[in-house]
């Protein structure tokens, strides 16, 4: 099939009473579905097939996995600390440390299990060719995406370095970042264990009236911003 | 208030709710939701005229897009300025203290960006779909708008919605507490639609989708989720998207976490194998308490919660007042809502308002007399799957306090006896 079929299932769809529409739908499926089995043509035809060249403008993706998609370039670790000290460390602090409410990047190994967790680059970050594919996509954040290819894998191979992963003499390149084995790898599950509460809807006399404490209140607390009136500009808490 | 009061069914329905409603005793009610009006507005009440009525106003197009009348200049988003570094990447809350039936008012949709929002003219916007596909296609909006339509109402939460409130209650307030969650009647084309005009080849399994904002924000998802109700969207409510939900094109994904149904989507690419990206490694995860983080928790659980009384909204004095709520869930339909007055102790069934969509917000109403001694409301919403919306506690014993995401815990609202409302947890 053919595009007939389906801009059949359009057309007719509008103009049919509901019972012929019905049939006109169940047939339209069936036959998307033989012919999608079958390899089918295209459909409608709209748009315009992409070129090679368009695609390589916008095929930016580096994957976390295997890093597919890491482009051609290098950059070492002392490279990456200029370009770091000029496009990343008002923000960030020149060793990672962040500035103010700014994201920190080094850090914050073994503070998940307390009170302030402190997922770092460094502590959380499961894969390698991510972080290259973050720099390239969204950083420096009020200019991004402006960085050459290897100024990107010279600021990786800093950033990498200063949380003690790589060694001083590392050069980041398309081969050697997806090797590089982040320390939180394999504290990561990626199957949804959910529902993982066992919740019941009863009715009556659920706990005991006497159990029903209330062991926390945000009453009192200076933390909410006004509701009502114009934004409120409440500092930081 | 109910839609289908001609079907007979919804006719006993509504005749009953005023029944029940009424039994519970005179109704020294009214100003629920215009509560301090009143002595305000004596000038104008009879047998004096209202200013109003004695001139005459603007004519048709003084406002050719209108506006909210002025007297509603509180109802705005909101946000939490010490929650975030900068305003350019941060997220906003909608005033569900203040909002009817189960549409959020384009206005009132909260927001979250990464890089801002982005203003981007649809003139030269482009879809790329590439990667493990046998025709890779540019598509403008013009060839987008002209695919076979389909309208929907959905939700879209954030799956940080709670997240501040896992460690104890820390906002007084409905709008910061819930107030990452919109809906609205979304029209657009099945991706799955798009995606049988690229044609598939047969290794592909995941697609990355990825915005034109600064951030370039992707994220992964499964074939088969874009394959099943995932949409290609440019309208919301009757008109385009606004700058701020993505205009002119988004990706929505109902019933999963906010942060998939990515804006201003400029590029589809078929893989064999997730990306990982930042937003579904460093962020979007969920923290447990062996330090283990949880990947790939795409669905928004059940919830509900009850959005009068709420800390906006306080309680004028005793008497009879109707207990007012929004109930969702990611997995489909809304089956029932339960409430409770004495802190989840003994429970009644609420009325459900139709209609009861998938993935959509569902109102609820209860009918309540106070009178004027402390209590404890909550609500609790259950599925369609039969899953049951857990309480802090149960989520805090399996999830501990750090995972930010995915708190879909009954809300206690604590009523105290000069009918102020509290935002508290319960032991």
């Amino acid at each position: 099939m053919f595009s007939s079929a389906r801009h059949e299932r359009f057309f007719v769809a509008a103009r049919s009473p509901p019972r012929r529409r019905a049939v006109a739908l169940a047939c339209a499926f069936c036959l998307c579905g033989f012919a999608a089995a079958a390899g089918s043509p295209e459909n409608f035809g709209y748009g315009k097939a992409a070129t090679p060249a368009e695609i390589a403008g916008w095929d930016i993706d580096a994957r976390g996995g295997d890093g597919a998609g890491l482009p051609a370039g290098k950059g070492d670790v002392s490279h990456g600390t200029e370009v770091f000290i000029q496009q990343c460390a008002p923000c960030h602090g020149t060793f990672g440390e962040g500035e103010g409410r700014y994201p920190k990047l080094i850090g914050g190994e073994g503070t998940f299990t307390g009170e302030r967790p402190e997922p770092t680059v460094g502590s959380y970050w499961p894969f390698a060719p991510t972080l290259w594919d973050y720099i390239d996509r969204a950083m420096p954040f009020a200019t991004p995406h402006t960085l050459s290819a290897d100024d990107v894998y010279a600021v990786t191979a800093y950033i990498l370095n200063f949380n003690n992963i790589v060694p001083g003499d590392f050069v980041a390149d398309r081969d050697s970042l997806p090797k590089v084995k982040m320390p939180n790898h394999d504290n990561f599950s990626w199957e949804d264990p959910r529902p993982d509460t066992a919740a019941t809807a009863c009715m009556t006399n659920c706990i005991d009236p006497k159990a029903v404490k209330v062991i926390s209140s945000a009453e009192g607390k200076d933390l909410t911003p006004r509701t009502s009136g114009p934004l409120d500009n409440m500092n930081a808490k | 208030m109910v839609r289908e009061v001609d079907r007979p069914s919804g006719r006993m329905r509504l005749r009953n709710a005023r029944r029940n409603f009424l039994r519970l005793g005179a109704a020294a009610a009214g100003g629920a939701l215009l509560g301090r009006a009143g002595g305000a507005a004596a000038a104008s009440s009879p047998p004096a005229e209202p200013s109003w009525s004695m001139e005459v106003g603007p004519g048709v197009v003084d406002r050719p897009y209108g506006r909210p009348a002025k007297f509603e200049s509180d109802v705005i988003r909101r946000d939490v300025p010490w929650l975030t570094a900068s305003r350019q990447s941060s997220v906003s809350f909608s005033p569900l203290q203040s909002m009817c039936g189960i549409i959020t008012p384009n206005g009132l949709f909260f927001e979250r960006y990464h890089a801002g929002r982005v203003d981007a003219d649809p003139r030269q916007h482009r879809l790329l779909i590439h990667g493990l596909v046998e025709r890779p296609l540019v598509l403008s909006m013009d060839d987008i708008v002209r695919f076979p339509a389909v309208s929907r109402i959905h939700f879209i939460e954030c799956p940080a919605n709670g997240g501040m409130e896992w460690r104890e209650a820390q906002l007084n307030s409905l709008q910061f507490t819930h107030g990452m969650i919109g809906c609205a009647e979304w029209t657009g084309v099945p991706l799955s639609t798009l995606l049988d005009e690229v044609g598939l080849r047969q290794e592909a399994k995941w697609v990355m989708v990825e915005g034109a904002d600064g951030a370039r924000m992707n994220r992964s998802l499964p074939l088969a989720k874009c394959l099943d109700d995932c949409l290609v969207v440019y309208g919301q409510n009757g008109e385009a998207l606004r700058p701020e939900q993505g205009y002119p094109l988004r990706l929505l994904v109902p019933g999963w976490e906010g942060n998939v149904s990515v804006k201003w989507l400029r590029r589809i690419k078929l893989g064999d194998q997730p990306w990982f990206s930042r937003e579904e490694t460093s962020k979007y995860t969920d923290m447990m308490p062996d330090g283990r983080s949880r990947g790939f928790t795409w669905v928004n659980d059940a919830k509900s919660v009850i959005t009068f009384p709420c800390p906006e909204k306080p309680v004028a004095g005793p008497g009879l007042y109707e207990i007012r709520g929004l109930a969702w869930s990611g997995h489909g339909k809304v089956k029932a809502v339960d409430v409770s007055f004495d802190g989840g102790v003994n429970w009644q069934t609420a009325r459900l308002h139709d209609p009861i969509l998938s993935k959509a917000l569902t109102r609820f109403s209860m009918p309540w007399r106070w009178d004027g001694g402390p209590a404890l409301l909550e609500s609790r919403a259950v599925d369609e799957t039969g899953y049951v919306q857990p309480t802090i506690a149960q989520l805090r014993e399996e999830r501990g306090t750090n995972s930010i995401y995915h708190n879909n815990a009954i809300q206690t609202w604590q009523i105290k006896p000069d009918g102020k409302v509290f935002n508290v947890q319960l032991g």
